[in-house]
Parts: C-alpha cells; structure tokens; sequence
C-alpha cells in the first residue's frame, strides 16, 4: 500500500479518466483535478521511487570483500542491467581510485611502451556496445543438483551493459605490437592486483578499454575508472580497476587461471582458457519464488544470451519438455548480449514444469543437465549452462525445479 | 620492383607508426614500479632466495591462521593435501594436488597476500614462504632453497594434467 492513499487515489482516478471511463466531465472536485500538494523539487543526480525494492541480495560473509552478489534477474526488464544492480565479484575489495590519478601502462612486447591516463583514453576513437559479463561461476551450484531457488541464485552472476571506451586494437597498434606478442595479461588496481592472460587475437578483436557503462562512468565495484571489457568472455577476464596490460609471448599462468576458473574433468585433467560462455537462458517469469495470482493469461518472459553471438531462437515449453513452442525474440538481438525472449501462455492452473533453451547463431542448442554431466563429470564448477526449470504448482506458486 | 620496394618499407613503417600521440612514453621506472608478473619461465622473478624453513617463522605469524599450521586450511581452504583426488567424487584441489607451475605462488604470494595486507612480504620473505607451501606438499626438502633459478625448474605433481578448451562438447542441434 502507498504510503499516501489520498495521492494513489488520485492517480488512480486519473488513469480511470484517461481510459475513459471516469466521471462525467464538470463533475470532478477540485481535488480530483489538481494535486493538493506540490511535488518535489528538481534534483541534481537521481534515485529510484521509493517504492522499487529490487536488490542484490548481499550475503553475509566473514570477509566481505571477497565474495559476490548477484543481480536480481526476475526483477529486471528489457537487456539492460541497471549499473546499480549489475552483479558483483571481488577478490579483494572495492579500490577507491581517483581518475585524475589514475594511469594505464601498456608495455612489453611493443615498440613503444606507453602511459594513458584517463584523459588521454577518452580522447582517443570511442566505441559503445551492449555486451553480457557472465561470471564463469554462474549456476555453478546447479552442477550437484537443480539448485538455485529463484533466478538470481541460479543466473544472477550475469548482466548486461553497455560499454563505452576505446577499442583495445587501437591502443595496441599505438604502442605497436610486435609480432611475438601472442598473449597479454591484464592487472586491476585492487588490493590483490587480479590478473588475467588473453590471447592476442582477442584484444585485437572486439576488447574494450571501458570507461562508461550505460550512459555515465563505470560504477566502482564494476572497475571504476577502466575496465577491460572481453566480450563473450568469462567475466573474470573483464578486469576491473584496469591498470597494467603487458604484451606476453606465454599466458602467465596466474592464480585466476590455473588453480580458479579451469575446469575439472571426470579423467581428473582440467581444460585450461575456457574463455567464451556458451548459449544460455533462463525464464524470469514466472520463476522461483514467485507466485501466479490465478488461471489465466500470463506472458512468459526471460533472458537468453551467448559468447559466441547472436541468439536465433528460444524455445519453450510449458509440459516439462513434452513440446516446445518458439518464443518472440525482442529486436535488436546483438551478439554477446542478453536477448529478452517472450511466450503468451494461459496457464490452466494446473501443476506443470516450465523450461526454455537457447539456440545461438553457432548452432549451439543449450544442453540439458544431463548432456552436460556425461560431458564434464560433476565436478567442473565452472560454466554450466544447462536448462533451467521451474515447477508450478497447482496454487501458482514457483519453485526451483 | 626496386621502384617498388620503398613503397613497401613506407608501408611497414606505417603499420608500426603512432597514429594518435595520445599518453605519454612509459620510462623504465615506470615499468619498474609497476610490473611485478612472474612467468612461468621465471622470467619477473627477482635476486633473493629462501628455504622452507626459513618461511615457517612469517608463515605461522601471517598465513596460519587463514590457511592452517600444515597448509591443511582453515578459514579458507587448504594450501596443501589433495594428491590423487582429482579424478574422485571430492576432489580436492590444492597448490600440491592441481597447480600447474611454482612461479604461479610467487606470483600470487607476491601481489596478493596476505589478504589483509598485501605486497607485505619481500622478496626473500616470498620465496621461503613460496618454499614451505612447496614442502608442505612434499615436492621440496626443508632446506632446498628456492630463488630465481631453482623455483621455475620445480616440476609440479600436476603439471600435465591441464587440456585444451574443445567446447563446444554439448549442445548439437536438436529437431
């Protein structure tokens, strides 16, 4: 309930006009026709209504600058990601970094190692792309058994943006790459200075050297004032507080990419640079820990996205895989990037299974759990991306299938 | 073809020239203070040396309490232990049972911990405490000394258990 009735009435009895259907003209009062009371004044920088609660939820951690939240999918709309709800994950806290300070040192296997600070990186040719960063740990509870109980704690460890910076290629051929260079590592600015290896010919692909995220700078916890934007890419890659690139002739072999983010195989060996994230989808509605109000019409809606382009089809089915149906995809579909899929549905009110999967523009049909599994073993902990389905129940409400 | 041939070089040059002039040439002291990586042909790694005995001393002080007296793990997980539970139901990965390289705890060691102050340890602090989580795993004697040129020859039991990504394994076309 609002917190002021008289106000919600009046806006209610607005629309009711609106709609046609309200008082006969010349009959309203001289309340229902002007707000009794001024609203508030302009501001300079702006918040949510008060009344909008969507969160991440912040776990409780002995040290909680090393840990994650996760965006609150099923309460977001459209493929933008609010910055303020973008997923986090830091090693070691959130650095406070003063951009006037700031500086990226670009150097190794170049001809002319070189300093930019975050004036010199906005003066150069900018690109804006609406890119996913998925964590390579999304759903990776869901590798034991379907676990998440609603859609952040199964796929909140993805968001989507859209970046602004300079394209890493034109940094690179700046300082001149020399032709041994094969690989680059990337360090943040936190206090564990986390780094990460990268292929060449990434970074002279689609990589950015971000400054902006949706519309204004990065926010801090997702790497104020750079960041290194990999699309496709495990998010880890994307590395935050961006400071140092040095052009390498071998990975580094660094912690994040030996003892964390490899995946362990049933024969005990672990692929190594499993970089790109496959096609994925989840429905956000309706999902865990919602509940359907009654019978009736509903619209199915959900995320699907892959590292390796664009999406070409959703599929979804309301009978727990018996038949599937083709979702509407919401135009522009971008690659690398969330596409909202939609179904209209009229649920019967019985108990039943929901569940979607992905097709991106590889050919690639997001697996089941099980494929998954005979594939991997259990004990992968990274990059699961099976199906994920949510159970019904006869009183509407929904839960972790 | 001679007359060609300048054309060619131009054209080379070009490829490597500045186009925008933008920042500023890095100087060595830039590099300096700012590149501490250590590759995994040791390539970073600075003069120092130290024995796993020589790190018990800080390890006890500034890694015990998080990681265990043994490396046997604590409030966070273990350092040591795990041999020949990879390819079981609980695995158990640790820098003995799954880390490729030895330069990567340097490395990590080095610009990372301990957690609450890190870049605390210097370079003879490093390698002692680099050597006792090596021997804690059994893969170096108590006064094997670690320094520039002994940790990048140290073969980790796990050295060859890493494979390439040949994803996609999942997710063929269906109907």
């Amino acid at each position: 309930m609002p917190k002021n009735p008289r106000r919600s009435f009046l806006q209610l009895s607005g629309i009711a006009a609106l709609a046609g259907c309200g008082a006969q003209p010349g009959a309203k009062t001289e309340e229902e026709k002007l707000p009794s009371e001024l609203g508030k004044p302009i501001r300079a920088y702006g918040e949510r209504s008060q009344f909008e609660t969507a969160k991440r939820a912040v776990p409780d951690l002995k040290r909680p600058q090393i840990g994650s939240t996760r965006t609150p999918l099923a309460e977001t709309e459209g493929i933008i990601t609010p910055s303020s709800l973008h997923f986090e994950r830091h090693h070691a806290g959130v650095p406070e970094l003063d951009p006037a300070k700031h500086t990226l040192l670009l150097h190794g296997l170049v001809d002319r190692p070189l300093v930019f600070t975050v004036a010199d990186l906005k003066r150069l040719p900018s690109a804006s792309h609406i890119y996913f960063v998925e964590c390579a740990g999304n759903s990776g509870g869901e590798w034991k058994a379907p676990g998440g109980a609603n859609a952040a704690a199964s796929f909140g460890l993805a968001s989507c943006s859209e970046w602004t910076g300079v394209p890493l290629k034109i940094l690179l051929e700046e300082a001149g790459l020399k032709k041994e260079g094969k690989w680059l590592v990337a360090e943040g600015a936190d206090a564990c200075k986390m780094s990460r290896s990268l292929p060449i010919d990434k970074a002279l692909d689609d990589c950015l050297v971000a400054y902006a995220q949706n519309g204004e700078a990065i926010r801090p916890e997702q790497g104020y004032p750079l960041r290194l934007v990999v699309p496709g890419y495990e998010g880890n890659v994307n590395v935050k507080w961006l400071r140092q690139i040095k052009v390498v002739d071998q990975p580094n072999q660094t912690k994040d990419e030996t003892s964390k983010y490899t995946d362990l195989l049933a024969d005990g060996t672990s692929r190594q640079f499993t970089f790109v994230m496959d096609a994925k989808s989840v429905i956000t509605y309706p999902s865990g820990g919602q509940k359907l109000t009654g019978p009736g019409f509903q619209e199915i809606r959900g995320l699907a996205w892959s590292g390796r382009g664009v999406i070409d089809r959703v599929d979804v089915s309301t009978d727990g895989g018996k038949t599937w149906q083709k979702a509407a995809l919401q135009e522009p579909r971008l690659p690398k990037a969330f596409t909202r899929f939609r179904l209209p549905w009229h649920w019967d009110g019985k108990e039943t299974e929901i569940v979607a999967r992905a097709v991106d523009s590889s050919g690639y049909t997001q697996p089941g759990r099980d494929e998954l599994t005979a594939a991997r073993g259990m004990n992968s902990a990274y990059h699961y991306n099976g199906v994920k389905v949510w159970k019904i129940a006869a009183d509407g409400s929904v839960k972790n299938g | 073809m001679a007359k060609l041939l300048p054309v060619i070089l131009l054209t080379i040059c070009a490829a490597s020239a500045q186009k925008y002039h933008v920042g500023r040439a890095a100087t060595a002291a830039d590099i300096k203070s700012t590149d501490q990586f250590i590759a995994p042909d040791g390539t970073g790694l600075p003069p120092g040396k130290g024995t796993a005995a020589d790190g018990r001393d800080i390890y006890e002080r500034r890694c015990a309490r998080c990681h265990g007296k043994q490396g046997q793990g604590d409030e966070e997980g273990p350092l040591a232990g795990g041999k020949g539970t990879l390819s079981t139901a609980k695995p158990l990965k640790t820098v003995g049972s799954f880390w490729p390289y030895a330069t990567t705890i340097y490395d990590y060691v080095h610009r990372a911990m301990p957690f609450d102050n890190p870049g605390l340890l210097d370079a003879n602090q490093t390698y002692a405490v680099t050597a006792l989580i090596l021997h804690l795993n059994g893969i170096i004697g108590e006064k094997d000394e670690m320094n520039a040129q002994t940790l990048p020859k140290v073969k980790m039991p796990n050295r060859d258990g890493f494979v390439k990504d040949t994803r996609p394994d999942t997710g063929k076309k269906k109907k």
